[in-house]
């Protein structure tokens, strides 16, 4: 009789240790899965790309169906579009996510806020690019580098807001009561104090905002379009990585492929080097305090 | 002492105009929103009085004779949407599940970091890769196997049949999955640490395995905002544009079969909305975006209001 | 309850409530603050001392749900009415808290972040005001080769010393100190202590303290609280070795709290 139940106890936790086992194995599979992916994306990013990557790409205009060129007018598109939208949605995002922070304890406009903006961040970025070309390509009748702007820069407003938000909420409260008690008013504790503490963060944010725009293709595709041509002209239509990556991949041509594949590794390491270095920068900085 | 008075005097004055700012930027937030939502409606109706109701189960859409319908690009997005999280789910928890409990302590950090980097890559890449890595290896290996294998069974054999092509709704659904998993697995990740460590202490004090931990401590604790991060990774999947772009075919038919082209909302949006000729064209195409907008705004808010409720509980508990 | 007739009382707390919500922290607190003395708020964790404290700058106000009702009054204004000037109130009222709280900031712009609030000095007089604060916060020996460098590079006691440096450059005329030395060792501690001994020249000092040797040290009045309750109050050396009220007895002696 004890016997029989002994082997039943041996018996379950047999039992529950293969279960645990087989979970387990399970998870570091999964693990090893995503890891695999990663891999494979940015090995064949390498091999494809690492061979088109000429001297030709930086100096040459996007080349006609069938020929060979260059990238150099999408690159400049990339980075002018990418700066304005930066340069446009940041304050916007530093002074809301102010608000929030530090402004929004009564109300209903804070909690409200903060919930749609947290839809926003997570929003399709082509319903913004529909949004952009109704109430701006429409209305002057082209696309143009301005309304690219200005649909990157409603994706990085989104951003800005969440890491302003957090990281203010990080700063702890004894240095704001601190500057209170020296009778400083409110306007003074949040710029002097509060944001200038919470500096590396909100810089971490927007780097991330730059990485994320950087390779956002959607939004472009109905605000600036395209342009062969070198173009440094906001209001006509401008070249840009994703558009003509897009357009080059899904085309016949071997060199427009090519082309494809160099920008894509150059739009890839460029956002992860940013990835990167906005953690390393946030590190850095939180591990001084 | 006067100077002084009016200084102070100033500085309220100062204190009104900041938070009247960044107020106005708070709610411009909200304006913004509006402004979608209002220009998308506008953009959209002469759409709605052409085909009304009719336009989310038609199945029509002929260019040439001013015809437009939303079943395909809809059911497409749903599709592709639901076969990407049930690969992403399972695969997700055993990310999140290595990187809390089982990771070597030196390996964590990098390889969370790992993880969030292929989040962090642009999704056209995935769509790049998927068109000219994926897509012919999964036309030469998987799909024949597919045929064979799968495709004559009873029931779910229709789904997998029909011509080894590469380019499809399952192609598309796969590439999705790949993309998503790390969004799902960082929010898992992230929620799975906040579970007190006294509580999995005890469990296993109980002489718990891990995986018992994990499934009957740690999930049923955190089952709300686990919930909450699906639904985002949802609200990524719906409105992905580029990924899917690339490998769906872009085919307005309605079959049966995975493997066949497909469209989903957002491809065709890519694809057809700069070369749209004609009011009503345009006008169906923006109304598709009202559509893709409705459907992932209301995702997103059942994933929001599960986070919050997670976090609302964790502060109870602190 | 008064401390003693002879000294002019500089801060006088009548009838004073405070409630957190509903919750009631402080019950009809009655007492004065002498002038340029130090007096000492002990007691329990949770029995209100720092919520005392907080009224008299209404540090409160930063947060909504909390309210005091009843009167302080400072030099014949009440601290509580609607209608006072929290900036002037917080220029004669300066604060240190519990944990070191350095701006990010120089510690040369630490030191003139208060005073350029109240005061346009030329950049000499800056200078001066400066060295005079980190002088009588006794750490200007310390930091004068480094007034560029941050604040956050100090150590635990000299960051505790920017602030009270900080707080009396302002030239308050009283100086509240909360738990000023819980998160320091105990030669910074020392420190802190003899430095309060030479402030209380020029300053009327509140200090909240969990340590009764600490209060016993550096206060001449002693106030006790239990539960939003003041139980006893009156100069120090009569609360440590003859208390009138049992419950002061049994704290003091460690046989409770």
């Amino acid at each position: 009789m004890k016997e029989r139940l002994r082997n039943k106890m041996m018996e379950l936790y047999t039992r529950r240790r293969l279960a645990n086992a087989a979970g387990l194995t399970i998870s570091v599979l999964a693990m090893g899965f995503g890891l695999f992916w990663l891999c494979w994306i940015l090995w064949t990013l390498l091999v494809h790309g690492l061979p088109a990557l000429t001297a030709e790409v930086f100096t040459k205009m996007t080349p006609p169906p069938g020929s060979s060129g260059g990238l150099w007018n999408a690159i400049f598109g990339s980075l002018m579009m990418t700066l304005g939208g930066t340069l446009i949605g940041t304050p916007i995002g530093i002074l809301a996510g102010t608000y929030l922070a530090e402004f929004g304890q009564r109300g209903w406009l804070a909690p409200f806020t903060r919930f749609i903006n947290d839809i926003l961040l997570s929003a399709p970025s082509i319903v913004i690019g529909l949004f952009v070309y109704e109430v701006y390509v429409v209305h002057v009748k082209h696309f143009s580098g301005w309304a690219g702007t200005l649909a990157l820069a409603i994706i990085v407003i989104p951003i800005v807001i969440r890491t302003t938000e957090n990281m203010l909420r990080l700063v702890p409260s004894t240095l704001r009561e601190a500057a209170a008690a020296l009778g400083a008013p409110q306007w003074k504790i949040v710029n002097f104090v509060t944001l200038r503490a919470a500096r590396a963060g909100i810089i971490t944010g927007v780097m991330l905002a730059i990485a994320r725009i950087s390779g956002e293709t959607a939004p472009l595709l109905f605000t600036s379009l395209n342009n062969q041509f070198w173009n440094d002209d906001m209001n006509q239509p401008m070249a840009n990585l994703p558009v003509v990556i897009f357009q080059f991949a899904m085309s016949p041509y071997e060199d427009w492929q090519k082309l494809a594949w160099a920008g894509a590794l150059l739009i890839t390491f460029s956002v992860l080097t940013l990835n990167i270095l906005a953690r390393v920068l946030f590190r850095q900085n939180a591990s001084t305090h | 002492m006067l100077l002084h008075e009016a200084r102070l005097k100033r500085q309220t004055i100062y204190d009104a105009l900041f938070r009247g700012v960044t107020r106005f930027a708070a709610f411009g937030v909200l304006a913004l929103l509006a402004a979608i939502i209002f220009s998308l409606v506008m953009g959209s109706m002469p759409a709605i009085k052409a085909f009304g109701f009719g336009f989310l189960a038609s199945p029509d859409w002929d260019p040439v004779n001013d015809q437009f319908g939303a079943l395909i690009p809809i059911v497409g997005t749903l599709v592709t949407s639901a076969i990407a999280l049930t690969i992403a789910i399972p695969v997700s928890f055993g990310i999140a599940l290595f990187l809390t409990e089982l990771s070597p302590r030196v390996l964590r950090r990098p390889l969370g970091v790992a993880i969030e980097l292929l989040a962090g890559i642009p999704s056209i890449i995935y769509g790049m890769w998927g068109l000219f890595v994926f897509a012919p290896l999964f036309a030469d290996y998987v799909e024949p196997w597919l045929n064979k294998h799968v495709g004559s069974m009873p029931y779910i054999g229709p789904f997998f049949s029909g011509p080894p092509m590469g380019i499809g709704t399952l192609t598309a659904s796969i590439i999705l999955a790949i993309m998503i998993i790390p969004f799902i697995a960082s929010v898992m990740r992230d929620v799975f640490d906040v579970v007190p460590a006294m509580l999995k202490e005890s469990a296993y004090g109980l002489g718990s395995t891990t995986w018992e931990v994990m499934f009957k401590i740690v999930l049923p604790y955190t089952k709300v905002g686990v919930a909450g991060g699906i639904m985002l990774g949802l609200g990524r999947a719906l409105g992905e544009t580029m990924a899917v772009t690339f490998v769906i075919g872009n085919a307005h038919e309605l079959t049966k079969s995975l493997l066949n082209p497909g469209n989903s909302i957002s491809s065709a949006l890519a694809n057809e909305f700069t070369e749209a000729f004609g009011d009503l064209y345009t006008s169906s195409l923006i109304e598709l975006g009202l559509i893709l907008f409705f459907i992932t705004f209301v995702v997103l808010s059942i994933s929001r209001f599960m986070l919050y409720k997670l976090s609302k509980r964790e502060g109870k508990a602190a | 309850m008064n401390a003693e007739n002879s000294v002019k009382p500089k801060v006088v707390v009548k009838d004073l409530n405070f409630f957190y919500g509903k919750y009631r922290a402080l019950k009809d607190i009655n007492l004065d603050i002498a002038d340029k003395k130090v007096t000492a708020f002990i007691g329990p964790s949770g029995c209100g001392k720092s919520t005392l404290l907080r009224t008299f700058n209404r540090m409160y106000q930063l947060y909504p749900q909390q309210t005091a009702t009843g009167s302080i009054v400072l030099d014949g204004d009440n601290i509580l009415d609607k209608n006072q000037d929290l900036n002037k109130l917080r220029a004669k009222v300066g604060m240190v808290f519990q944990k070191p709280t350095p701006f990010p900031m120089s510690i040369y712009d630490n030191i003139a972040f208060g005073v350029k609030l109240y005061q346009n000095l030329n950049k000499n007089d800056m200078t001066e005001r400066v060295e005079w604060a980190l002088r009588k916060a006794a750490l200007w020996d310390e930091v004068k080769d480094k007034l560029t460098q941050s604040g956050m590079g100090l150590s635990g006691g000299q960051q505790q010393r920017l602030c009270i440096a900080r707080a009396i450059a302002v030239k308050p005329q009283v100086l509240l100190l909360d738990e000023p030395t819980s998160a320091l060792d105990p030669i910074s501690t020392a420190h802190i202590e003899k430095l309060i001994d030479e402030l209380k020249e020029d300053f009327t000092i509140v200090i909240v303290t969990h340590n009764m040797q600490q209060a016993a040290r550096v206060s001449d009045y002693t106030a006790y609280m239990y539960l939003g309750d003041l139980i006893e109050f009156g100069d120090t050396s009569s609360v440590f070795t003859n208390p009138k009220r049992k419950e002061t007895e049994d704290y003091i002696t460690g046989r409770f709290g």
